[in-house]
């Protein structure tokens, strides 16, 4: 049995009274709340709301065979760390686009709690959006290298882990249409990806839990008719009310699946979630009552092997670790060796460079891991076991590196004039979230 | 990228796996029980090993073969003696790490003198036994304040040394001797050279053998040397007092052979893992189906090792490729010491825990005992971290100290 609250008393009860009353009545004297950050207040005071409208109607398409993107295979037969020339190419890219539009952009962002349009717009100028939809169906892509796509996530996510989340989101949306969908869906859905005003869609897997699994999702898909029908709760999904397409896992019959939901079907209802971090990317709950969905909304065919699509998932995270990460050791270095506390660098004290050392350690630790998962999956050898491991430590060892930016610049860590404290919510969700992200 | 163990290393390492499995792990507790006792099955082994080393250069098995790796001119990546030998050794390790560490012809002083050797030093020293004679009564991690000096004789043929050395492993056994010694001690630590002593040399003795918490398979010495007088020839590498580059010179074994270290740790580790994975089995679903938040205690511990271990065993690659591939290394060399000496630790301990393995039945007590060390020589964790920290914040060991 757990400890039963103190059961309230007058006192109690007249407290509880007070601080609802004073509380409400400070924020109407005062109008302290912005309308953005009231409507989060109100959203999560009133509950879910329902998605009226559709937000974009995808011109359905019966288009024939489901384009499937190789992987790279190998090239040599020898160990090398190094990256492709082409990745490497990547990696600063992506990384100059962290650096010039998302670390600069990641502190408004979070307080609108919204990722800026420039932000998007930016992103997409780059091609991020066609990273993963094969050049069939407008895209760039002619092959599918998930080590490209981690040093993408994970260069984005050095800039801010909020707004890389924010971005990805659609991504693995089209990566997961791309590695599962019909031809139909794709067809349906993949094309608008790479067209002028990409949709926002999501990918909805965790619940209202704790000890939640994302092998067996407690939302549940019956079959009805020649459809589905689709019930339970969502949580903390990226862009959930603002996604025109959302993938949402359930438990079937047949064990589970992911399942096609456009914003204007009936029955889905959203409220922002107001998170610990993570608050650029916009997480909100959804809930799903007996929504009547068609055949066709079910991802993919007898091939769909939901293991390896949470797999995809946890690659991302690990690679949004590694990012957040490596942006706290970039920043405690100079910080460390400017402040001065008895008369030196406090970087001269080795209570604090082994924490930094420390760090460094860790985070390179995890990168190898996360790179040998991901390059693994490129040459079609069996990845699940290491990327299963590189989240397991991804778990550990970001949070700790959120731990330690914080800790390392005391006082100022604590407070929003540096991100370091912001980094620390942020990487709490490693361990937690395994939905949105599809590398 | 190319994280896998490439085809050309297969053969090596699985010879290495069936010498840990054949030949080690039979005699591992023997060894455990009768220390300071010579392993009379490694002759045979040793000389066998030698065979596979002639035959087959690129795969080599043992400490000799890891120095700098391909020549400059070569282009492309290449994978060389610090890989195969890492591969081999994680395997014998696997086995048994006191035993591997009593292998003739693979000593650390061997690494020594591939790493700082001229040719015709390392083709006179060929066939030679080495161990390394670096720590001394007053002086452990500071290895620039070593007393032992070396005098060069009036007829400037020969090098006089004097001093006291202790934790010289296969101090007793080996051929002969890799002594630090300084040429001028006001000149600090460029003016540390090492030297070669041959066993037998007049002067040099060996004065006791130390009683270890484990490793105890190999003998771990302590060594006088009085007015022990050899050949100007014996001295590795330039006997210039180069105030830039002496220290770094030697120090540059380390860069070789701290991966090496890190090999060992990881191979213990991998053998404590397999051994509890073994013994859970019947108990703990260990097939990475349910995340450790949905696992039993045990089979979430496992895992979470199991990551660590992985990381060790990747950053322990990466340092020894980084050797093949002519790249400086020594920060990438100290993090894969750091990372494999404290997991091995955490793995074999934990092994320990999870198993209840605490009696003399389960060699998974003896791996706790054995780890132990792999985080302290060749520079302890502290040192490591140190030599991380000082890279990553651009200090000097004046500042960070």
């Amino acid at each position: 049995m757990p400890p039963a609250p103190n059961p309230p008393n007058a006192i109690g009860r007249a407290l509880d009274l007070l601080a609802r009353f004073a509380g409400s009545a400070f924020v109407q004297r005062h109008a302290l709340l912005r309308p953005a950050e009231r409507a989060v207040y109100l959203g999560t005071r009133t509950g879910f709301q329902a998605v009226v409208r559709a937000q974009r109607v995808f011109k359905r398409a019966t288009r024939g065979d489901a384009i499937r993107l190789g992987r790279p295979g190998r090239e040599t037969d020898l160990f090398d760390c190094d990256l492709a020339e082409e990745q490497q190419l990547m990696q600063a890219t992506v990384g100059e686009l962290a650096r010039s539009v998302l670390r600069p952009a990641a502190s408004a962002a979070e307080d609108a709690r919204a990722c800026p349009p420039e932000v998007r717009l930016r992103a997409a100028e780059l091609g991020l959006m066609g990273l993963c939809v094969p050049e069939a169906h407008g895209g760039l892509a002619s092959e599918r290298s998930l080590l490209t796509q981690v040093i993408v996530a994970e260069a984005l996510a050095r800039g801010d882990m909020g707004l890389a989340l924010a971005l990805l989101a659609p991504l693995s949306a089209a990566c997961a249409l791309t590695e599962w969908g019909t031809g139909s869906q794709q067809a349906t859905y993949l094309a608008p990806f790479t067209g002028d005003a990409p949709p926002l869609a999501t990918i909805a897997v965790d619940e209202p839990t704790p000890l939640f699994n994302p092998y067996a999702p407690a939302c549940r898909a019956t079959p009805d008719g020649d459809g589905w029908r689709l019930h339970g709760d969502k949580r903390l999904v990226p862009l959930a009310g603002r996604a025109a397409l959302w993938l949402v896992s359930a438990s079937t019959p047949r064990g589970p699946r992911v399942f096609l939901v456009e914003a204007g079907a009936t029955g889905v209802s959203v409220r922002p979630a107001g998170s610990m971090g993570l608050a650029a990317a916009e997480l909100g709950d959804l809930r799903f009552d007996r929504v009547r969905l068609s055949r066709d909304a079910l991802l993919g065919d007898d091939t769909f092997d939901h293991a390896r699509f949470v797999d995809h998932a946890s690659l991302g995270w690990c690679a949004l670790a590694t990012g957040c990460a490596q942006a706290v050791l970039d920043y405690v270095i100079p910080y460390c060796n400017e402040r001065e506390a008895f008369g030196e660098p406090i970087s001269h004290r080795q209570a604090v460079a082994f924490m930094v050392a420390d760090l460094a350690i860790e985070l390179d630790g995890l990168r190898m891991l996360a790179y040998r998962a991901a390059s693994r999956a490129d040459l079609g050898l069996p990845w699940h076991r290491e990327v299963f491991l590189a989240r397991t430590l991804a778990g550990e060892v970001a949070m700790r590196a959120g731990d330690h930016g914080v800790q390392l610049l005391g006082g100022h860590g604590y407070t929003k004039d540096h991100p370091v404290e912001r980094w620390y919510r942020d990487l709490r969700a490693v361990a937690v979230l395994h939905g949105g992200l599809h590398l | 990228m190319y994280l896998e163990i490439p085809k050309k290393f297969l053969g090596l390492r699985g010879q290495a796996a069936q010498l840990a499995d054949q030949v080690f792990r039979k005699i591992s507790r023997k060894y455990d029980e009768a220390e300071h006792t010579y392993p009379v099955e490694l002759d045979l082994i040793a000389a066998a090993i030698d065979g596979l080393n002639d035959g087959d250069p690129a795969g080599a098995a043992g400490a000799t073969s890891a120095s700098k790796g391909a020549r400059a001119e070569d282009t492309g990546v290449k994978n060389g003696g610090n890989l195969g030998t890492a591969w081999s050794i994680m395997e014998l390790c696997r086995g048994d790490v006191g035993l591997l560490l009593s292998m003739p012809r693979q000593g650390l002083g061997n690494a020594a003198i591939a790493a700082v050797a001229t040719p015709e030093q390392r083709a006179r020293l060929a066939g030679c036994w080495a161990a390394m004679a670096i720590t001394e009564p007053a002086c452990g991690s500071d290895s620039a304040a070593i007393r032992t000096t070396a005098r060069l004789t009036d007829d400037g043929l020969h090098y006089v040394l004097d001093g006291e050395k202790i934790f010289v492993t296969a101090g007793d056994r080996c051929d002969c001797v890799v002594v630090w010694a300084t040429l001028d001690r006001s000149r600090g630590r460029a003016a540390i050279k090492s030297f070669v002593v041959m066993k037998g040399t007049p002067g040099m003795t060996v004065t006791r053998l130390e009683k270890k918490l484990g490793i105890k398979a190999s003998d771990t010495a302590a060594i006088s040397l009085v007015d022990c007088k050899v050949p100007r020839e014996n001295l590795l590498g330039t006997p210039e007092i180069d105030a830039h580059k002496g220290f770094s010179g030697v120090m540059e074994t380390f860069d070789n052979t701290r991966p090496l270290v890190a090999a060992m740790a990881v191979g213990v580790a991998r053998a404590a893992l397999d051994r509890a994975r073994e013994l859970l089995d019947p108990m703990c679903e260990l097939d990475y189906t349910h995340p450790p938040l949905n696992s039993s205690h045990a089979a979430a511990t496992l895992y979470e090792l199991e990551a660590h271990w992985e990381a060790a065993y990747l950053l322990t690659l990466r340092a020894a490729w980084m050797g093949d591939n002519r790249r400086p290394n020594s920060k990438e060399a100290s993090i894969a010491k750091a990372k494999a000496g404290r997991t091995a630790t955490a793995v074999t301990l934990r092994c320990v825990e999870l198993c209840a393995a605490y009696g003399e039945d389960e060699l998974l007590e003896k791996w706790a005992r054995d780890a132990k060390i792999l985080d302290i020589f060749e520079g302890t964790q502290q040192i490591q971290q140190l030599i991380v920290a000082r890279r990553l914040l651009g200090k000097s060991s004046s500042e960070l100290k």
